[in-house]
């Protein structure tokens, strides 16, 4: 049996849990906690302290891990060691929290600093009034032209598997890329 | 859709800097401190006009307080001027000599400069920019591009950890934009910034320009931050530095079976 993994990354509250449980077929083992101090409080109840973990099944050889990680920058430790093996990842950002985009922005950063692996950025919660435009998300968080920024609410199935798509058909176009630039240094 | 947020954790550069990137039209209203407000206009990314509530903004205040006008031009006017708009008032004036249209439109732009000048020390306030909202009645509109102002208002930016966590590291280094939406040869810049620009090159780490040039961490910070907020730079990894190579799924497989792999997932979610 084969595993591979999908992390989903983002802030606190971002709905990344939310993300995973919509379309995991087991329930998702989620190591939340109910939240202590005061001010994230008032956002949530609880919080994920450790990661969710959810699964999907793609045939009998294969099956897909998806992981995600805590919302607060003090398990920031655990990054790296949940990127090991990944396919890619998603960033998750709450699209009706601009407070938030400074620290999408860094985790994002420090993700790409260690994983050379395309990942799609999902603006979560467009169901909400108040949620920001895909491209007005793109320049606060300073994403290139190049970068998927995908409208997502994560309790809709339809929505999640169109940001899990998206992210597959990067890496398909980035395998191709990388072919591409491993034959012309090999024809040099 | 509506552009909500608060300046504290999204600052008027920042805001600037979307509007300017994304060419955007709308009106943008600052609840600022102790209960004074701004409202501002834009068209296609270019300042069209700025006011704030404690601050006569007509255009016969404007003019007297710039002294484009004398006590007695002011006081006669007012009378007279009473009923009109500001574009009604702009045209007599001009038409009875008194100003070109330039010069009213000039008064203007520093009067709107001003009031951006205002915005850059509010820390905090509750912003909403409507790309919809009707553009305010019989006003005069200038176009000014923002990228000055942008790069202003970064100079103003003394709090370390906001830009630290702009730019946390000083590993990186910078490349021009594609496609910039800013024009350098429209630029007030520093000679400093201007030292920093002629560094820009994905082979130069942040850390190596600042170096280079004697600038402290956050000298360095500040620059590159306005000139990324400007538009006219991004930041990448640095040319020559290789990259921490963490193992990803499947690299070891040929191409040919990664694919497959990959194909099945894809199949395997549209299904779901
Ligand atoms: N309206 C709306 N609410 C959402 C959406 N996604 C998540 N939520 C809600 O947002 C809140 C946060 O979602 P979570 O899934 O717990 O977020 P998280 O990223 O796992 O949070 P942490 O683990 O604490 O960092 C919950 O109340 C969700 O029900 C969405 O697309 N639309
Ligand atoms: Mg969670």
């Amino acid at each position: 049996m084969q595993t591979v993994k999908i992390v989903v990354t983002g802030p606190f509250n971002a709905g990344k849990t939310q993300f995973i449980r919509t379309v995991s077929e087991i329930d998702v083992v989620s190591t939340e906690r109910k939240l202590t101090a005061d001010t994230e409080r008032q956002v949530k109840e609880s919080t994920t302290v450790a990661m969710d973990f959810g699964r999907i099944t793609i045939d009998e050889n294969l099956v897909l891990y998806l992981f995600g990680t805590p919302g607060q920058r003090r398990f920031d430790f655990m990054w790296e060691i949940l990127s090991e093996g990944m396919l890619g990842f998603i960033v998750m950002v709450d699209s009706t929290r601009p407070e938030t985009f400074h620290e999408a922005r860094s985790i994002l950063e420090a993700f790409k600093s260690f994983a050379p692996t395309p990942y799609v950025v999902a603006a979560n919660k467009q169901d909400l009034e108040d949620a920001w435009d895909v491209e007005d998300l793109r320049i606060a968080l300073r994403l290139g032209p190049n970068v998927k920024v995908v409208p997502c609410i994560a309790t809709d199935k339809e929505s999640v598997k169109r940001v899990l798509l998206e992210l597959l058909y990067s890496i398909i176009e980035y395998l191709d890329e990388m072919e591409s630039t491993e034959q012309q240094q090999s024809r040099r | 859709m509506a552009l909500k947020g608060n300046l504290r954790t999204f600052s008027i550069v920042q805001l600037l800097n979307l509007i300017h990137l994304a060419r955007k039209s709308g009106l943008l209203r600052i609840q600022g401190p102790k209960g004074q407000q701004a409202e501002l206009y834009f068209q296609q990314g270019k300042l069209a006009y700025a006011s704030l509530s404690h601050r006569p903004n007509n255009l016969l205040d404007i003019l007297y307080q710039a002294k484009r006008l004398s006590g007695t031009q002011y006081r006669a006017l007012k009378q007279r001027a009473a009923q009109y708009s500001d574009r009604e008032l702009g045209l007599m004036l001009v038409n009875a000599g008194y100003f070109t249209p330039i010069e009213i439109l000039n008064t203007l732009k520093a009067a709107y400069r001003d009031v951006v000048r205002t915005l850059f020390t509010w820390r905090e306030g509750e912003f909403i920019f409507d790309s919809h909202a009707p553009p305010p009645k019989g006003k005069i509109f200038v176009r000014m591009g923002l990228e000055n102002l942008i790069i202003e208002g970064s100079r103003h930016l003394r709090e370390w950890e906001r830009l630290e966590e702009e730019i946390p590291s000083l590993k990186v280094a910078m490349k021009f934009v594609d496609q910039p939406r800013t024009n350098l040869q429209n630029l007030n810049l520093s000679p400093e910034e201007w030292r920093v620009l002629s560094y820009v090159n994905p082979h130069n780490s942040l850390e190596k320009i600042a170096r280079a040039l004697k600038l402290s961490d956050m000298e360095i910070r500040r620059i590159v931050y306005g000139l990324l907020q400007a538009g006219l730079v991004e930041l990448v990894r640095p040319e020559n530095e290789p990259l921490p190579e963490i193992k990803l799924a499947f690299s070891d497989r040929p191409k040919e079976e990664r694919l497959s792999l990959l194909n099945k997932i894809i199949d395997r979610i549209r299904r779901l």
